[in-house]
């Protein structure tokens, strides 16, 4: 049996309108949908907010909506890996929201968890708390974060089963399982779709209700990198 | 510590000062810089390296030919995983590091103040494009050591009475190791615990722009 949920690259793009908020998993292009983000690139689709750790690299993964123009805002915690988002940002065409990083991992999964905000030490005394509700519990002071949804969340796994329940392969995972309960619409690449049963439930990371397409990757490692199969 | 080393040697006297910081098994966040230094100078103690992006048990670089994209550290750089290592998903490690579990961050600083603040993620004038994880680990761990270059490449302080630079946070540091000297803060009072070898405490008051109990 086939999976269900399991879509080809062409359909990726029915699923994400222009301005969409869209979390993009990954560290880096670690655990990054390259695929799925090649595909968005060859569409029109416009005005996205895009809400990542980073802003991939020149002409990678995401590097390559931000050099097609795609991306309106980005939101995460490290734009400088892409001199073309520090450009950008300075031509003013490209609004970032710098979070810090264990905000951003929290707001994304408690929008998955279904609570809207919450309390955080981090930032509280710095320039990334001004225009945020603070306050103070114990004596200590608090910065009020909002969650982060997504229309979209695009997420990369090693494998997937039949249902949509995914592991990973190393430090890949990084903001993928949150990003999945996150988003109302999750698409997840994959390097392999394997038969129900054959994933051990213990090491499944994403579980199949937080997962609604698959996508089968065009990406494998080679020589210590992501390479893209020429077939 | 040699005070006239060249740049790359007055580096590794700091990693190797900090290493010494270090209790055997404690849990232990490198920042980019001279914290990464700080592995080759741990001698026989073990500790747990965790890395922001999942990963508790960080091993040292692949040889080539081994270098895994899907398994790196905080900096992207490819790592090995030690055995015993685990491996989970940004929320929870951050959740480790806000929450308190990790002992010790070692990072490096732009500027510190004479109460133990720190500033390590903007440069005033410049974009603010980049935090990272600095925030967090200032907010959370059990002890911040700072390591960082006495002052900057032109001569100016970067030990000041007050921040110049964007704050990190509110969270003071608890140690801070140049190459002249160590450090510690307590109750909002910075103490001169150490100088290195062939430094005077007159050049620390000198090439230092803050107020300090000399307590060696």
């Amino acid at each position: 049996m086939a999976s269900k949920k399991e879509i080809s690259l062409k359909d990726i793009s029915k699923y994400i309108k222009d301005g969409d908020q869209v979390l993009v998993g990954g560290f880096g292009l670690s655990g990054c949908p390259l695929t799925i983000v090649d595909e968005i690139a060859k569409t029109d689709v416009k005005d996205l907010t895009i809400v990542s750790n980073n802003l991939g690299e020149p002409q990678k993964g995401l590097g390559k909506l931000l050099d097609n123009g795609q991306i309106k805002k980005a939101i995460g915690s490290y734009f400088t890996t892409h001199r073309g988002a520090v450009n950008a940002w300075n031509e003013g065409w490209l609004e970032i929201e710098l979070l810090p990083q264990g905000t951003m991992a929290e707001g994304i999964r408690a929008a998955g968890a279904g609570i809207p905000a919450f309390y955080t030490p981090t930032g509280a005394g710095t320039k990334l708390s001004d225009n945020k509700e603070v306050r103070e519990f114990d004596g200590k002071e608090y910065v009020l974060e909002k969650s982060i949804p997504g229309d979209v969340a695009l997420i990369r796994a090693h494998k997937a089963d039949e249902y949509g329940n995914l592991v990973y392969r190393k430090t890949q995972e990084n903001f993928n399982t949150a990003m999945a309960m996150a988003g109302k619409i999750v698409i997840a690449e994959v390097d392999e779709i394997v038969p129900i049963g054959e994933l051990n439930p213990e090491e499944i990371k994403t579980q199949h209700l937080f997962v609604d397409y698959l996508v089968k990757t065009r990406y494998e490692i080679e020589g210590g990198t992501f390479v893209e199969r020429t077939k | 510590m040699n005070a006239q080393n060249n740049a790359k040697t007055m580096r590794q006297d700091i990693a190797k000062r900090a290493a010494d910081e270090l209790g055997e098994g404690e849990v232990i966040n490198l920042g980019v810089g001279i914290p990464t230094l700080i592995p080759e100078y741990l001698g026989d103690k073990h500790v747990f390296l965790h890395s922001e992006n999942g990963l508790l048990g960080t091993g040292p670089a692949p040889e080539d030919g081994e270098i895994n994209p899907d398994l790196i550290n905080a900096s992207k750089q490819p790592v090995t995983e030690l055995p015993g290592s685990a491996i989970f998903d940004s929320a929870l490690s951050f959740a480790m590091i806000r929450g308190g579990h990790v002992d010790t961050a070692v990072i490096g600083a732009l500027q510190v103040d004479q109460t133990g603040e720190l500033a390590n993620w903007a440069v005033p004038g410049k974009d603010i494009l980049g935090v990272g994880g600095a925030m967090d680990l200032v907010a959370g761990v059990q002890k911040v050591i700072l390591t960082m270059t006495h002052t900057s490449k032109s001569g100016e302080a970067k030990i000041v009475e007050s921040l110049t630079y964007p704050s990190s946070g509110y969270r003071k540091a608890d140690v801070l190791i140049t190459e002249k000297a160590v450090f510690t803060f307590k109750d909002n009072q910075m103490y001169l615990v150490e100088v290195a070898d062939g430094v005077t405490v007159e050049e620390i008051g000198k090439t230092t722009a803050a107020s300090f109990v000399v307590a060696l």
